[in-house]
């Protein structure tokens, strides 16, 4: 059963997804960095930078992730993705 | 010179009470001097996981506040004459003890038992803080679940801020077949989120609930699984390495037909 299972069914199993869910939680609780705290920060980011650039609001990636280092695994980072649109014309 | 251990978990319902006592018991069996401390004070349970409730004259308060001695306040269990339960105050509340007060007494009973076993009461707050004060290791129990788990790496962090370095985990009510059909977290997915060295894994079993209806220790029952989980898991905290159990070994006849069956279906 379990192998045809594995075949057929694309669904991922309910374990796969307590597992993602519980990793996501995790990262969030060991930083102390719940949703909000994390939601302001990326608006404060945002406004300088916009002093600076112009940004793409649509396609930013702004959370925090957990790599490894080589003295250490399991490192929480705070990964931000934002694409530039153009710079600022007053910064010239 | 003993060793105290505090059992914990931070989630309710996860199995401390059963852990302590099973673990208490077994260490027992093996011939240790061994004190359960129930640290729940206010809701008090150890007792009837144990099927001692009946014979409670005195606390833990009351050898706190000194209106008794330690030893007064003892309850001896049934079966071995080498465990003793010191019970918690049902009328009192958490902030009855503090942690200083709780170190003195571990301090005390180490000089004189193997083991002390102290059965801390869910949470994060005083009652844990007074648990663990005096603690030379910690046992962290839980169950593959996402709340328990969460629960489980919120403790971890306190108790390594305490300096309670490298607890291990004891996985409870694991149900094999679901495991084996993926829906439920195995004993790797939860270590590896934890990053937390094994003490044991428990198989969810119908006899936890049998012995706790009866007031005794399913660890002291040979034929149910849970009871060999726990006798395994007080071997390795004796320092004899036992490897962690095949949970996939089948339970018998009847079960072994089942499989028969699912298979055609």
């Amino acid at each position: 059963m379990d192998f045809f299972n594995s075949l057929f069914s694309k669904k991922a199993s309910s374990k796969d997804v307590a597992k993602d869910r519980l990793k996501l939680v995790l990262i969030h609780d060991r930083v102390n960095c719940s949703t909000q705290i994390l939601e302001m920060l990326k608006n404060d980011i945002l406004k300088v930078i916009s002093n600076y650039m112009e940004i793409d609001d649509d396609d930013l990636d702004f959370q925090i992730v957990h790599t490894s280092t080589e003295s250490n695994e399991n490192v929480p980072v705070l990964y931000a993705n934002i694409p530039i649109k153009n710079m600022r014309k007053s910064m010239y | 010179m003993g060793e105290v251990i505090v059992i914990t978990s931070g989630k309710g319902g996860v199995g401390k009470t059963t852990a302590s006592a099973n673990i208490g018991t077994g260490l027992a069996m093996l011939g240790k001097s061994v004190v359960m401390i129930d640290a729940d004070i206010g809701l008090r349970n150890l007792d009837v996981v144990l099927g001692l409730e009946n014979r409670i004259v005195y606390d833990l308060i009351d050898v706190i506040e000194g209106n008794c001695r330690i030893k007064q306040a003892f309850i001896k269990d049934k079966r071995y004459s080498n465990l003793f339960l010191l019970p918690a105050a049902q009328t009192k509340d958490k902030t009855a003890v503090s942690p200083e007060q709780m170190l003195k007494l571990c301090n005390s009973l180490r000089e004189e038992y193997d083991f002390i076993i102290i059965d801390c009461p869910a949470g994060i707050e005083q009652g844990f803080n007074n648990a663990t004060a005096g603690a030379d290791r910690a046992i962290v129990v839980t169950t593959p679940e996402v709340s328990a788990v969460r629960d489980a790496d919120r403790i971890i962090g306190l108790l390594e801020s305490k300096d309670l370095k490298n607890p291990t985990l004891i996985l409870n009510r694991i149900r094999q077949d679901m495991v084996k059909r993926g829906d439920m977290m195995a004993i790797e997915d939860v270590t590896e989120i934890l990053a937390i060295d094994i003490l044991g894994v428990v198989p969810e079993d119908e006899a936890i609930v049998i012995s706790s209806n009866k007031g005794e220790p399913a660890v002291t029952d040979d034929s149910s699984r849970a009871g060999k989980a726990f006798r395994n898991i007080t071997k390795r905290i004796t320092g004899e390495e036992v490897p962690i159990m095949d949970l996939s070994a089948d339970r018998g006849l009847l079960s072994k037909m089942k499989k028969l069956l699912r298979f055609g279906s």
